[in-house]
């Protein structure tokens, strides 16, 4: 039975189950020490001075250290892009000069236990001269405003545009233009294991080694080796079992350039954990864009033009190595979705504020950008009579028309749009749950019914940078495949795994191409030791691109190992098959050598292998898509609000996908639900919340509301399966589309369900209180028709 | 720093000791002092239910209670779930039903369910939902926990 496709049950659940997974936090090393980082109370601030002395003094305290001090350790970051229109700043360590954001670090106190460095953090007296804070674009566009950054001249650290034709001249000739001012609020990814790393200075090699529960090891190695001064073959980086990643641990954090610096700096192991409170102050947050946008469509429902101005908040700081442009620019570069748009201007504008700095979230731009083209579709649907989904049919990208360019440049080599779309309906049960919709109306309930459509760019390879303008390289991966002398097969990769069954995907992937059993393929990712050159995991890119590499590293083994076999056998290679750990001879299947037998002779050397033939059995490969492919999904939401307490209930939930070739349906299944889970906290729950002063409101789970089983509904999932035709191996990456398609479909179905108050939606979360506020307003289109 | 006390009590049926001070948390003395790291921190403020082992047989948050109120308590955490080197029909049931990615909520989770079947030992789907949602997974969407706990209460009857 072949491998890649099977349901095939975690070979990591082992360990998980039983209470054996190794995180960052249950790492210690002899005389490690702990470190607390002393906060920010003020969102702008200058530090007149900061007095350590008391803190220092404190039993079991080893040291504490200031922004001026650290800084003669390590350098400020400084996300570097090609892209015109953008402002490189730096961010420090810890904070030099001033604050400007409420939970950034000033100082680090070094302990034996993290609860004394805790009790020390209150004797550091760090004495503020506040500024004026600036608290939402807007303000920080006024002329006169303050600047979170003065050396870039202006809070505006970046703008972007594209345009395709003439969407101006369409909005003037189109039957119809719908337009509106959408927001989608600030979002936390919320990881259940907080942020932590370790890290520690080996003075005999010259070596650092940080531990750390990041999503991209090979991005840190090289980030931290040119803020250290260490080169590159000094510095390892492991990301040990990571709880959660979800985009949110895919930046380079001040706190692991901090505690390297402060490793080296004192000699010994230094480790910090984050608390949920330091999670939800300080790690990169999602989207806070406001979007002006219209959608132009002839009487006929054919959309003929977008256009669109988004604004985003992206805080206080530029992360390393994404930027500050990395939502905003996607938002404008994913607005189009899945639909022929001729006419196109889209317009970003990223501005500074006194906030966490922003930074990639599941989906990255596009549950934003799916969430207000969905909306305009829904609409113009809606105004003209027609069905939402007759009115998508008429737009979606239909086969024959792939590859398509996209308005932004983009091209899908590959989509199931319509068909999605129709498998998404028929599924739902769609003429049933409207004639449903007609019938709870009349008994005075609330039920609405919401489409969402999208395609996304996902394994996307060196043509195009994975962040706009970037000046990193993030579209190849290595596998190393190598049958060891036991044989049993070690794969390692420069990926690294928070939850996606790498351990098991990748391992049904080699064993098949290789020909190896299952069980012995042993899957190591996570150490930029122990694998090839890599960056790590993001961006749906893993299965795609390390699969790729895995192909290619395994069927190169494999032509080795059957050249061997054939030489020892003397037969020709052409007459072997090499299956479940055993090279035969086909149609004598007595015949034959396993896998740990041509091991062994590959590791013997030149007496037992063909003439000239290198020893040993490892191929390393390296794979690039050039361009990466496209996923697409249709979802259903199916929701009802009560009117009276404004809370919506999530009724139905359909997913049909499309991830190309699948290599597991369990954990594909398990992406795409996922996903939808936090598509929908997004779009009902979750929002993080500023002060005017700048202060978070949302600082623990009490206040920042994550989505339990009680709020969730069960999600029915399809996959369809049509392989990529530009990867290796045909698949397409899954990891982020449930959150892309999630927050539309549940935006739209509320919005249908309150088509009888004539409201629109346009606001997310739709959180009891805000759609209190929309019911209450004065009505301005048509008034509730009476059951 | 107050001086150090001596904490007693069972672990997973063995008797442990150790010293700490008397505001450690009880989650911190089981991880640092005991070694137990199987229990995890999410929050420490009683919210995600990741650091959930049951007290005395019931379900309790480790982070908001501290190891001296458990002196002399009977504790059972993850690391006592298997027996006679078996998974339990949970441990099972959750591979079974892939109802973990990350791994970080699983222990909690498991030791609330544990809990959930103890006292309704045939639980509907909503019960289900609600039984759980003491512990937060931002992984899963609480679709495959569900489905391994429906398995895990149909085998343990
Ligand atoms: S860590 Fe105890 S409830 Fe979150
Ligand atoms: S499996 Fe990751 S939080 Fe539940």
């Amino acid at each position: 039975m072949p491998l890649i496709g099977a349901p095939v049950r975690r070979v990591e659940d082992a360990r998980f189950l039983t209470g054996q997974g190794r995180y960052v936090a249950d790492l210690t090393l002899p005389r490690m020490l702990h470190v607390a980082f002393l906060r920010s109370p003020h969102a702008h601030a200058g530090i007149v001075s900061i007095d350590a002395h008391p803190a220092r003094e404190l039993p079991g305290v080893l040291a504490c250290i200031t922004g001026d001090e650290i800084a003669t350790q390590a350098r400020p970051m400084r996300a570097e892009s090609r892209m015109a229109g953008y402002h490189p700043t730096e961010c420090p360590p810890l904070a030099r000069g001033k604050v400007r954001f409420a939970g950034e670090a000033v100082a680090a106190v070094l302990a034996e236990s993290r609860y004394t460095a805790e009790d020390a953090l209150e004797l550091v007296d760090v004495r503020y001269a506040t500024l004026p804070v600036v608290g939402t674009p807007e303000a920080a566009m006024a002329g006169g405003a303050a600047l979170v950054h003065e050396a870039a001249g202006s809070n505006v650290l970046l703008t972007r545009a594209f345009v395709q034709g003439d969407v101006d001249g369409a909005m003037r000739d189109a039957a119809l233009v719908v337009g509106d001012r959408f927001r989608f609020h600030r979002h936390a990814g919320v990881t259940i294991e907080n942020r932590a790393c370790l890290a520690d200075w080996n003075p005999g090699v010259g070596e650092l080694t940080l531990w750390s529960s990041t999503q991209v090891p090979g991005l840190l190695r090289e980030g931290l080796a040119a803020l250290l001064d260490l080169p590159v073959h000094r510095l390892r980086v492991v990301a040990p079992d990571v709880g959660g990643g979800f985009g949110v641990k895919s930046a380079l954090y001040p706190e692991e350039v901090a505690v390297c610096a402060l490793a080296r700096l004192t000699g010994r192991p230094v480790q910090w954990v984050a608390d949920r409170r330091e999670d939800l102050l300080t790690s990169t947050q999602a989207w806070d864009e406001t979007i002006d946008a219209e959608l132009a469509v002839n009487a006929d429902g054919t959309i003929r033009g977008l256009r669109a101005r988004v604004v985003a908040d992206v805080g206080a700081y530029s992360i390393h190595p994404w930027t500050a442009a990395i939502e905003v620019v996607q938002v404008i570069s994913f607005l189009p979705g899945p639909y022929r748009v001729e006419h196109y201007r889209g317009e970003a504008w990223g501005v500074a504020t006194n906030k966490a700095p922003m930074g990639p979230y599941r989906g990255v731009g596009r549950p934003v950008s799916t969430f207000v083209t969905e909306a305009l579709v829904d609409r113009a649907a809606r105004r003209l009579g027609m069905d939402p989904v007759a009115l998508r049919l008429r737009n979606l990208i239909r086969p024959d028309e792939l590859p398509y360019r996209s308005p932004s440049g983009v091209v899908w080599d590959s989509g199931s749009f319509v068909e999605s779309l129709e498998r998404a309906r028929d599924a739902a049960g769609y003429e049933h749950v409207r004639a449903e919709q007609e019938r709870a109306r009349r008994a005075g309930r609330y039920v609405g019914v919401g489409v969402a459509c999208y395609v996304e760019l996902t394994g996307v390879g060196s043509a195009i940078p994975a962040s706009p303008g970037a000046a990193i390289s993030t579209g190849t991966e290595g596998a190393t495949v190598r049958v060891d002398p036991g044989g049993t097969v070690t794969a390692s990769f420069g990926l690294a795994c928070h939850g996606q069954g790498h351990e098991t995907t990748l391992a049904q992937v080699v064993a098949e191409e290789l020909g190896a059993r299952l069980e012995d393929v042993r899957v190591v990712s996570g150490d930029t030791a122990a694998g090839p050159v890599g960056t790590g995991t993001y961006a749906s890119r893993s299965a795609v691109i390390g699969g790729g590499a895995a192909i290619l590293a395994a069927r190169a083994l494999r032509e080795k190992a059957l050249a061997i076999a054939a030489h020892l056998l003397e037969v020709s290679a052409d007459d072997l098959t090499l299956g479940d750990g055993r090279a035969t001879v086909r149609g004598t299947p007595h015949r034959g050598l396993t896998l740990r037998e041509i091991a062994g002779a590959a590791y013997a050397g030149a007496k037992r292998l063909p003439k000239g033939m290198e020893p040993g059995l490892e191929a390393t490969r390296f794979y690039d898509p050039y361009f990466g492919t496209a996923s697409n999904a249709t979802h259903i939401a199916v929701v009802e609000v009560d009117p009276e307490t404004c809370a919506v209930i999530v009724r139905r939930f359909v997913v049909v996908e499309d991830c190309g070739r699948i290599i597991n349906p369990l954990i594909v299944e398990g992406q795409a639900i996922g996903g939808v889970a936090q598509g929908v906290g997004a779009a009902l729950l979750e929002e993080v919340v500023y002060a005017d002063d700048g202060q978070l409101l949302t600082g623990s789970l009490m206040d920042y509301l994550v989505p339990t089983a009680a709020e969730l509904p069960a999600v029915e999932v399809v996959h369809l399966e049509h392989p990529s035709p530009t990867t290796l191996g045909g698949f397409k990456g899954v990891g982020e589309g449930g959150t892309i398609g999630a927050p539309a479909a549940v935006a739209n179905a509320i919005a249908d369900a309150l088509q009888p108050f004539g409201m629109e939606l346009s606001e997310l979360p739709a959180t009891p209180d805000r759609l209190f506020r929309l019911l209450s307003r004065p009505r301005t289109t048509s008034s509730p028709e009476t059951p | 720093m107050a001086d150090a006390v001596t904490v007693r009590l069972t672990v997973n049926g063995v008797e442990r000791e150790g010293r700490c001070e008397p505001r450690k948390l009880l989650v911190d003395f089981l991880r640092e002092d005991l070694g137990l790291t199987g229990t995890h921190v999410g929050c420490e403020h009683g919210i995600c239910g990741a650091c959930t082992i049951l007290i005395d047989g019931e379900a309790a948050r480790s982070c908001i209670m501290l190891a001296v109120q458990a002196d002399g308590a009977e504790l059972l955490t993850i690391e006592g779930l298997m027996r006679d080197g078996k998974l339990h029909p949970l441990q099972e049931a959750f591979r079974e039903h892939h109802g973990l990615q990350c791994g970080f909520c699983t222990p909690g989770m498991l030791m609330t369910a544990l809990d959930l079947l103890r006292t309704n030992p045939s639980p509907t789907e909503a019960e289900i939902r609600e039984g759980i949602s003491a512990v937060l997974c931002r992984c899963t969407g609480y679709h495959g926990i569900v489905r391994a706990v429906e398995a895990a209460a149909r085998k343990m009857r």
